[in-house]
């Protein structure tokens, strides 16, 4: 039975892993900071949503359990704000989002 | 006066789950300090249905898991895209109609709007309208098909 837990929490905390690494490596290659901020989107959602159903696996008791739950709740409701925040601030600093020159036409 | 109570319990519940004690002075102290962050809470005049949405509890029971199945869905075309490369990312900015009829309801379609990778809310406009970003064409079909923003208008009650 630990085995099985064990097992399906390593899988589950290997794919968070894995989703914040793509993030990552979003962040490094897309063109501009708008687009960056959709590689910065996975780590927080997807990346942390997986690394802590892994650790649910592992919690010793339920309070344990409830405090990482609501790690993912609080991340659900302040990350939208941060990423939200950072495209207004670009917006106002006057950066234009990069767009690909086939579809200039139909920028704003 | 229900939502300081219900938040009163709310916070109490907290403090008992996030600190696992019984023992009466402690409990005693927990109870205080529920009691004064509603007092504050109160003083701030931020419990309102804005500030503690007590009435969209049941409805969220179904918006939340559907949310959720969205982000995974958004996430694996977004790790798709990341990982074909430069090509595969064609960006667009645009205007999507948001009839919600109160604030809480747009905040809550553009914060979902944000929590789902590939499409960012960079503005709302007063006309009620609101600026995505996204990713590629995919994340901006996906929402303008206008099924989040009918499930949010749902959530609020306003249909």
């Amino acid at each position: 039975m630990s085995l099985i837990l064990d097992t399906l929490s390593w899988a589950l905390m290997l794919g968070g892993a894995g989703f914040v690494l793509i993030g990552t490596l979003g962040l490094l290659r897309l063109p501009d900071v708008f687009t960056r901020l959709h590689g910065a989107g996975m780590t927080d959602t997807m990346g942390a949503g997986l690394l802590v159903l892994g650790m649910l696996l592992q919690a010793p008791d339920w309070l344990v359990m409830v405090k990482l739950v609501l790690i993912v709740v609080f991340l659900a409701f302040t990350s939208p704000m941060t990423s939200h925040a950072l495209a207004r601030a670009a917006i106002l600093d006057g950066i234009k989002p990069w767009l690909r020159q086939a579809d200039k036409g139909d920028a704003p | 006066m229900a939502r300081i109570v219900s938040l009163f319990i709310l916070m109490l519940v907290l403090w008992l789950v996030m600190s696992g004690h019984g023992e009466p002075w402690l409990l005693a102290l927990g109870v205080a300090s529920a009691a004064l962050v509603a007092w504050i809470a109160r003083r701030l005049d931020s419990v309102d249905h804005e500030g503690h949405p007590l009435h969209l509890t049941w409805r969220g029971l179904g918006y939340w898991p559907w949310l959720a199945v969205e982000i995974v869905k958004a996430n694996l075309d977004v790790a798709r895209t990341i990982l074909a490369g430069p090509g595969a990312v064609a960006p667009a900015v645009f205007k999507v109609k948001a009839s919600q009829s109160d604030d809480l309801g747009r905040t809550i379609y553009a914060n979902s709007i944000t929590l789902t990778p590939g499409t960012v809310t960079m503005g709302v406009d007063d006309d009620g309208s609101l600026t995505i970003h996204a990713l590629n064409a995919g994340a901006r079909e996906g929402l303008e098909t206008g099924d989040m923003d009918r499930r949010v208008c749902v959530l609020m009650g306003d249909r």
